[in-house]
């Protein structure tokens, strides 16, 4: 079976959640509703064997609509294919459904994801600062956040 | 009566088997560890946000200071992801590839040697630690002729190597490569049949496969548990579905398990060196991508072309196509990832690293709530982490 069936599958069962499909140097990309991410993580981890949740992050789209994107990397420990899952999140609200009822892992990437990226998870059993102080302002891997740190002089020296 | 109540202390972040700066909060009933809740980001430098401002070539240095007891496993990582990403994986000449794969199972000997010596000291066996650290220091020998460094090697380039080995050195790794079986038999010798060891690490630290899964745990660590996978062998990369070597792996997924798991891989990690010095032939060592690839120094003071491109590669870096791609690699700790996001510009939009220590350290407080407070020493132990690929 191959990641091309497993997209398949996904657009016949969730055919009104699949936003886009995209081929990058042999990769695959998903895009679905943020609404139905649960569900499908559920039904690509129960019945398609993505059992391994290899990396969870957002990446900030500045100037874009929507703003965020949540990536989730997927792996099938059985037949060793990989799938990338993409949920794109609105600039207003910045949250996205927990994950970690599906993959235990998912607790701390989510963590960090809000920590550094300030998105928030709803239904995350722990939902604190990993990296960053618990009192720290801002989420530093925002496009808008200054490098330096917020209220500093830009750095004057070459940075490229 | 008398009445009980639980006790929460601190441990770490100084604390000399935290191998580095770790803080576990332990909620304590007696002697038994109820909960346990690991507090990181001491040691963050904000690697993910630095690397979106510089181009690709300026990022490879900073891969060296995420895992430092194997820094050439993520140098391989992420040139293996950017090279991915532009396009050219399949020009990288077949000398570079090799020469990765054998410096890349050198460091895993490294990694797993500073893990045997830290994880025995840990738990009182004080010679194993000097012995290993001798081995070790062989490997940063070798480390040092190739690259110039001991610890921060920066030695891989998108593309292919930095610069070609040294005379004479494919003899020294030979050497060691023949030797080293001989040293772990030394370990083992030492520790496999001590009846301390053996009471002190079997049946601590428990993880069912399905739970290690479950948290993402990776590496050695998930082969502990009787989970056959090795990215090597199963996604192959730079090479390695040319090499004969056996994944190693073990039932029982306890600190005894995972013992055995790595002292089969450094064993089976001389195999492969040997192999990769076999297969090394005088050959170019980068790819055929001048406008990617530093162009050698001669070139650079003998040729116009040369002198453009050496210009244009330091000044603006090279701009691959929009677009984005994860790459990872079996680390000596486990699977490490680069996502990279490309805007088309000369700079990474967006890197996010796959840290192996950090995943792995979420199934600590599985692995050690139920059990003794000296067993946390044991599990900290037993899943090998790196504070600098944790916080990044």
């Amino acid at each position: 079976m191959s990641v091309q069936s497993v997209v398949e599958n996904l657009k016949g069962k969730f055919s009104a959640s699949v936003l886009e499909v995209a081929e990058f140097r042999g990769e695959t990309t998903v895009v679905v509703k943020k609404e139905d991410v649960v569900a499908i993580c559920t039904y690509l981890k129960k019945e398609e064997g993505f059992n391994f949740l290899s990396d969870l992050c957002g990446v900030d789209y500045l100037g874009k609509s929507p703003r965020f994107m949540v990536v989730y990397h997927l792996y099938n420990i059985k037949t060793h294919e990989r799938l990338r899952l993409k949920v794109p999140v609105e600039e207003k609200s910045p949250q996205v459904d927990t994950v970690s009822g599906v993959w235990a892992t998912a607790n701390w990437h989510e963590r960090e994801c809000w920590d550094l990226m300030g998105i928030s998870f709803n239904n995350h059993p722990d939902l604190r600062r990993i990296l960053m102080p618990e009192d720290w302002q801002g989420h530093p891997l925002r496009k808008d956040y200054p490098l330096q740190g917020p209220g500093r002089e830009p750095y004057q020296g070459r940075l490229s | 009566m008398a009445t009980t109540e639980t006790m929460t202390i601190n441990m770490g972040p100084q604390h000399p088997s935290t191998h580095g700066v770790l803080r576990l909060v332990l909620e304590l009933d007696g002697e038994v560890v109820v909960k346990a809740v690991p507090h990181i980001g001491f040691l963050h430098r904000g690697i993910e946000k630095l690397s979106e401002y510089r181009t690709y070539h300026q990022v490879l240095p900073l891969t060296d200071r995420l895992d430092y007891l194997a820094p050439m496993h993520n140098n391989l990582a992420y040139v293996l992801a950017v090279e991915k990403l532009l396009g050219i994986t399949d020009l990288i000449p077949e000398r570079a590839q090799v020469v990765r794969v054998m410096l890349a199972e050198l460091t895993r000997i490294k990694s797993h040697l500073v893990w045997l010596a830290c994880h025995a000291l840990d738990i009182g066996a004080m010679t194993v630690f000097i012995y290993c650290f001798r081995e070790r220091e062989r490997i940063m020998d070798i480390y040092e002729k190739v690259s110039g460094a001991r610890m921060t090697s920066n030695y891989f380039r998108v593309g292919g190597l930095s610069a070609d080995l040294p005379d004479g050195l494919e003899k020294e790794i030979r050497t060691f490569a023949e030797e080293m079986p001989r040293h772990i038999d030394t370990y083992e010798g030492l520790l496999t049949g001590n009846k301390i060891w053996q009471k002190r690490i079997q049946g601590v630290g428990v993880i069912s496969a399905e739970d290690a899964i479950d948290l993402g745990v990776s590496g050695p660590s998930l082969r502990g548990c009787g989970v056959n996978w090795d990215l090597r062998r199963d996604n192959p990369y730079s090479g390695y579905e040319n090499y004969d070597f056996e994944v190693s792996v073990q039932e029982g997924g306890d600190t005894w398990a995972r013992y055995l798991v790595r002292l089969k891989e450094m064993r089976e990690s001389c195999k492969i060196v040997r192999q990769a010095l076999d297969r090394l032939q005088p050959g170019p060592i980068l790819a055929d991508a001048p406008k990617i690839c530093l162009p050698p120094k001669k070139d650079v003071v003998n040729t116009i072309e040369g002198l453009i491109h050496h210009f244009k590669i330091i000044s603006e870096g090279f701009k691959p196509e929009a677009g984005e791609i994860y790459q990872s690699v079996e680390n000596p700790k486990g699977e490490v990832g680069f996502y990279i996001v490309s805007d088309g510009s000369a700079k990474p939009y967006r890197m996010k690293i796959r840290p192996a220590s950090f995943i792995n350290l979420q199934a600590l407080p599985k692995m050690c709530e139920g059990s003794l407070i000296a067993d946390v020493v044991a599990v900290i132990g037993t899943l090998d982490i790196v504070l600098g690929e944790i916080d990044r």
